[in-house]
């Protein structure tokens, strides 16, 4: 039991420690492709100490809503992306939300970051607000059919046995689960604000979304909120790895050796998702806000499909 | 000495509230009489409570029959309170007691007094006897006397135009419904007028009578309930009443409806067929989605509330429809799943559903004021509600851990054993009825973030808003109550679940696994490697999260504060009509959505240069089921009524001549008549 915990607190803690580093990496790697130099790897991390010691700069009509916000973002986002496998699976409170609850965790901290954009009463929070909630609506009920997909070829809405079965020889090719890789991916550069939905980079107030929302913000609470999406950006890319890419991945009664595979193996691919989104990111332009709907509807027409398919037939 | 029977309970509570019903009429006039009439309520709804509480918990014995020697002569009056039963009387006396604890602050603000306080304590009567009838007649009764006090309480502020028009809508609609489940059971009755339910189960009507009960009882209690496309009164009626008579027509009420759907068709009309569901299932589906869309454009804050009622409505309802189609196919426990699941919502939405309509009538107390855009920045003047109101928009957005995602959760969970039905039909509806639900539960989430941050976050848009107080003492407990219920049936669900499983286990013929025994007080609907949720876990765990984040940065790092203008990319705007208002918060989505569900167009009217008129912008709206299905009634009534109105005018020979062909062809069809 107690090395079920000390694996529990090492993927807390691994999640926690790569999140900027992969942020980072995104960074460079895009740069480099627009023959740039870059800010090192590690330049999260420094923005992440510079914030969280500068002072807080808070609006005269901020509410204690405002300040608690950015602590509760961080705690659901944190819990959800240290209940998706990284190394290993059968984690030991693996048990205690599965992919549903998981997808809802992060619905609660989007539903208080949208508060939080309405909370100071300045039009760009509100705009960024707007636009978030709208776009969540088609993105999260995608999700949700993504998630019924991966729940009827695995017999489960747990992620560890969903794991457990795509390692297994009995997945096979299945048109279904190609379809709700493709909706996954889409859904997840939507809720991880990417080209083309949203741009991180951007502070131009026509097109801006998350960044609108969290404008007001400074200090160390800027800096829970940037190192939140970092971690949202790492659950993604784990979730899609640790379904769609099992390969390594420790089992519940691994060794130490089988844990230091599968922990090489999840950095590699860390690596290779970043690299893959930055190489996406440079070649397309960022859409209209009013095209979202349809990049999403697409992605939640695909979920939808594969889960007909399964009703139709539970080898699809 | 045995103990009082909780019928007994339970029923003398209904005749207490009638006789308190009858005293109002003179208390109302004192003094006190507010604090007496909400007070005694409370009480009395208390201690009904606890009896239908202490049945639940005994298992749902089979209960004990009264009979009483009132009504019509051969029939009498019965009354029994059976699991199901049971579980109701919990719900409805439990936002019975709290909405009286609300009103004891709220209600000394009510100017027309004798207009509310008699009907209020009938309505709670009128709620109970329906819940505890055990015969087609005293159903009746009671279903027509709840209707008509509710009525009463809804256009008590009867000088406001649109309240009498509600007042209008909710009569017709109401006397639908009665007329839908008269027929309903007239027909279960049979030719020989077995009125009992007890009769009534005995008897098996064949498959073509059933499938007609079934439709009627739709429309009857679906009408009450708020189902598309018979919910129109809801969201004019559920406002127009004082808020804590809104919190519970739209609480509670809507779960009389709700039960009387299961009483009929679940426990009374025996054996589902397969297409019952298929009914069901598409009626909630549309319910839930149009009832959150309509939701997403009010800006009413009451009347957003209301529209939300129905989309609630339809969540419940795609649990029972999918309980139908599992108990069809003889899948017990995929049944007890989704009816499990329904009835939760059941539960929790009166809970935050009731709490949500407290904060309105705090916020309109407090302003004078239910149009949001006329509201903003309360959480600084009204901080105990706002804190309140804030759980209950989240509760109902069923984010974890709170109690409104449980029972999303449990109905997902149904859906997913769904692919195992036989029937093509429902393996085509399900996934797309699953697809809309994930979609209205978003949708909801979109709703509350404006109705939360519209009204109570910004900065004030109005001297009503400005000034606001925080409210009082009395509506504060009734508000903390139910936000704390919230939280605990979010984190310890399980001994919910459990509660319910004799309920289940009668309707359903199988029940949920025990709860209570699994570790950790999780809760696994089906096995633990297949899904499970720890509400209390993941509220530990962000709790602990959050709390050693905070410590860490506030030590290690900095804990320095300043309080400045707000910076908005260098242009903060003193004036606070420059923040978004609820219609432009849901411009997005009306555009996306509403252009295609109701035709919503923006027309824009500038002027030209150097004219000083300011520009306008209009936002034209159709109501699809308003237009396509109310109107064009309502104008064929006109028409034949106008038509007929020259039969008022004609000579009394020409009366004598229209009788007598009358009798003739009468007496044709007589002799005719196989």
């Amino acid at each position: 039991v107690i090395a079920d915990f000390l694996v529990q607190g090492a993927q807390m803690l691994i999640v926690l420690l790569t999140a900027p580093m992969l942020t980072g990496l995104v960074r460079k790697i895009k740069a480099r492709m627009l023959r740039r130099a870059g800010p090192p790897v590690i330049q999260p991390y420094r923005d992440l100490v510079r914030l969280m010691r500068k002072e807080v700069v808070l609006a005269d009509t901020a509410s204690w809503l405002f300040r608690v916000i950015p602590y509760f973002i961080f705690a659901a986002t944190w819990v959800a992306s240290s209940l998706v496998p990284t190394f290993r699976t059968g984690l030991l409170f693996s048990w205690s939300a599965d992919l549903i609850a998981i997808i809802a965790l992060l619905g609660s901290a989007r539903f208080a970051l949208a508060l939080a954009g309405l909370d100071v009463g300045t039009s760009f929070g509100g705009i960024g607000s707007s636009r978030e909630v709208m776009i969540a609506s088609l993105a999260e009920p995608a999700m949700i059919m993504i998630v019924f997909t991966l729940a009827l070829v695995a017999g489960s809405t747990q992620l560890s046995t969903m794991a457990g079965f795509m390692e297994s020889s009995a997945v096979g090719l299945r048109v279904s689960l190609g379809l709700a890789l493709i909706a996954l991916v889409m859904v997840a550069i939507a809720e991880n604000a990417r080209i083309p939905v949203d741009n991180p980079a951007t502070h131009l107030e026509l097109t801006m979304v998350h960044e609108a929302m969290v404008l007001e913000y400074s200090g160390r609470h800027l800096a829970l909120i940037e190192l939140s999406a970092s971690l949202k950006l790492l659950l993604y890319l784990s979730l899609i790895a640790c379904v769609f890419a099992p390969w390594g991945l420790a089992g519940p009664s691994a060794g130490l050796g089988a844990l230091a595979v599968g922990a090489l193996a999840y950095l590699g691919k860390l690596a290779t998702g970043g690299f893959l989104l930055a190489l996406f990111e440079t070649s397309i332009a960022k859409m209209r806000v009013f095209r979202v709907p349809e990049f999403l509807g697409a992605a939640l027409m695909l979920g939808l499909l594969a889960t007909l398919l399964l009703f139709v037939s539970r080898s699809l | 000495m045995p103990m009082l029977a909780p019928t007994v309970v339970v029923l003398a509570c209904a005749a207490l509230l009638l006789v308190l019903a009858i005293a109002a009429v003179w208390i109302g006039r004192t003094r006190a009489g507010t604090t007496i009439i909400y007070g005694a309520s409370l009480v009395i709804a208390l201690t009904a409570f606890l009896a239908g509480m202490a049945q639940l918990l005994r298992g749902g014995v089979p209960a004990d029959d009264i009979m009483l020697p009132l009504g019509l002569p051969w029939i009498g009056v019965r009354f029994r309170m059976d699991a199901l039963s049971a579980f109701f009387v919990v719900v409805v006396d439990l936002g019975a007691a709290t909405a009286s604890l609300f009103a004891i602050g709220y209600g000394s603000h009510e100017r027309a007094r004798l207009r509310v306080l008699p009907f209020y304590p009938a309505f709670l009567a009128g709620m109970n006897l329906v819940v505890l009838a055990d015969d087609a007649f005293s159903f009746l009764v009671a279903w027509e006397f709840m209707s008509l006090s509710s009525w009463a309480l809804v256009v008590a502020h009867h000088r406001v135009p649109d309240n009498v028009r509600a007042g209008y809508v909710y009569l017709i609609m109401a006397s639908l419904g009665t007329l839908a489940l008269l027929l309903t059971f007239g027909v279960l009755a049979g030719p020989h007028g077995g009125y009992a339910f007890a009769e009534i189960r005995a008897a098996h009507p064949s498959p073509a009578l059933s499938a007609l009960v079934l439709c009627l009882a739709v429309v009857g209690t679906g009408s009450k309930a708020g189902l598309v496309p018979l919910h129109v009164w809801l969201p004019l009626a559920h406002p127009a009443a004082p808020s804590h008579v809104s919190a519970l027509m739209s609480g509670v009420m809507t779960k009389v409806a709700v039960y009387g759907f299961v009483r009929i068709v679940f426990d009374l009309l025996g054996e589902p067929a397969w297409w019952w569901s298929m009914l069901v299932l598409m009626l909630a589906g549309m319910t839930c989605v149009m009832g959150v869309l309509y939701a997403l454009m009010q800006h009413d804050l009451k009347r957003l509330l209301a529209y939300h009622t129905v989309e609630n409505i339809g969540i419940i309802f795609i649990a029972l429809g999918l309980g139908l189609a599992f108990k069809a196919y003889g899948m017990a426990w995929a049944a007890a799943l989704a009816l499990t699941a329904g009835l939760l919502h059941v539960f929790n939405h009166s809970l935050f559903k009731s709490l949500l309509f407290f904060g309105a009538g705090a916020v309109l107390t407090a302003t004078g004021e239910r149009d949001m855009e006329h509201l903003g920045g309360l959480i600084h003047r009204m901080p105990h509600t706002a804190f309140a109101f804030l759980i209950g928009c989240a509760a109902i957005s069923a984010l974890p851990p709170l109690n409104g995602f449980v029972s999303e959760w449990l109905v997902f969970q149904a859906i997913l054993l769904s692919p195992q039905l036989p029937s093509w039909g429902l393996k085509f509806l399900v996934p797309a009825v699953g697809a809309l639900l994930a979609f209205s539960a978003t949708l909801a989430a979109a709703c509350f973030v404006k109705a939360f941050g519209i009204t109570f976050l910004g900065r004030a848009r109005s001297s009503a808003a400005s000034a606001a107080r925080e409210t009082d003492r009395f509506s504060l407990a009734a508000m903390f109550s139910f936000a704390a219920l919230c939280l605990i049936a979010g984190i310890l669900p399980g001994l919910f679940i459990d509660a319910l499983a004799p309920v289940v286990q009668v309707l359903a013929g199988g029940r949920m696994p025990v709860q209570t025994g699994v570790e950790w007080l999780s809760i696994v609907p089906i096995a633990q490697s297949r899904s499970s949720y720890n509400g209390l876990l993941v509220f530990l765990f962000m709790v602990i999260s959050g709390a050693l984040a905070a410590s860490a940065i506030h030590r290690l790092a900095s804990d320095k504060l300043r309080r400045a203008p707000a910076w908005d990319c260098g242009y903060p705007d003193a004036c606070p009509a420059t923040q978004y208002t609820a219609s432009s918060f849901a411009q997005p989505i009306r555009r996306v959505f509403g252009s295609v569900v109701f035709r919503a167009r923006e027309q824009v009217e500038m002027a030209p240069p150097g004219d000083p008129r300011p520009a306008r912008m209009t936002v034209v709206m159709h109501d699809p089921v308003w237009e396509t299905l109310y109107l064009p009634v309502a104008a064929g009534v006109g028409y034949a009524a106008e038509r007929l109105n020259h039969l008022q005018s004609l000579t009394i020979r020409q009366f004598l001549s229209i009788v007598f062909a009358a009798l003739v062809v009468l007496l044709l069809v007589l002799a005719l008549w196989p």
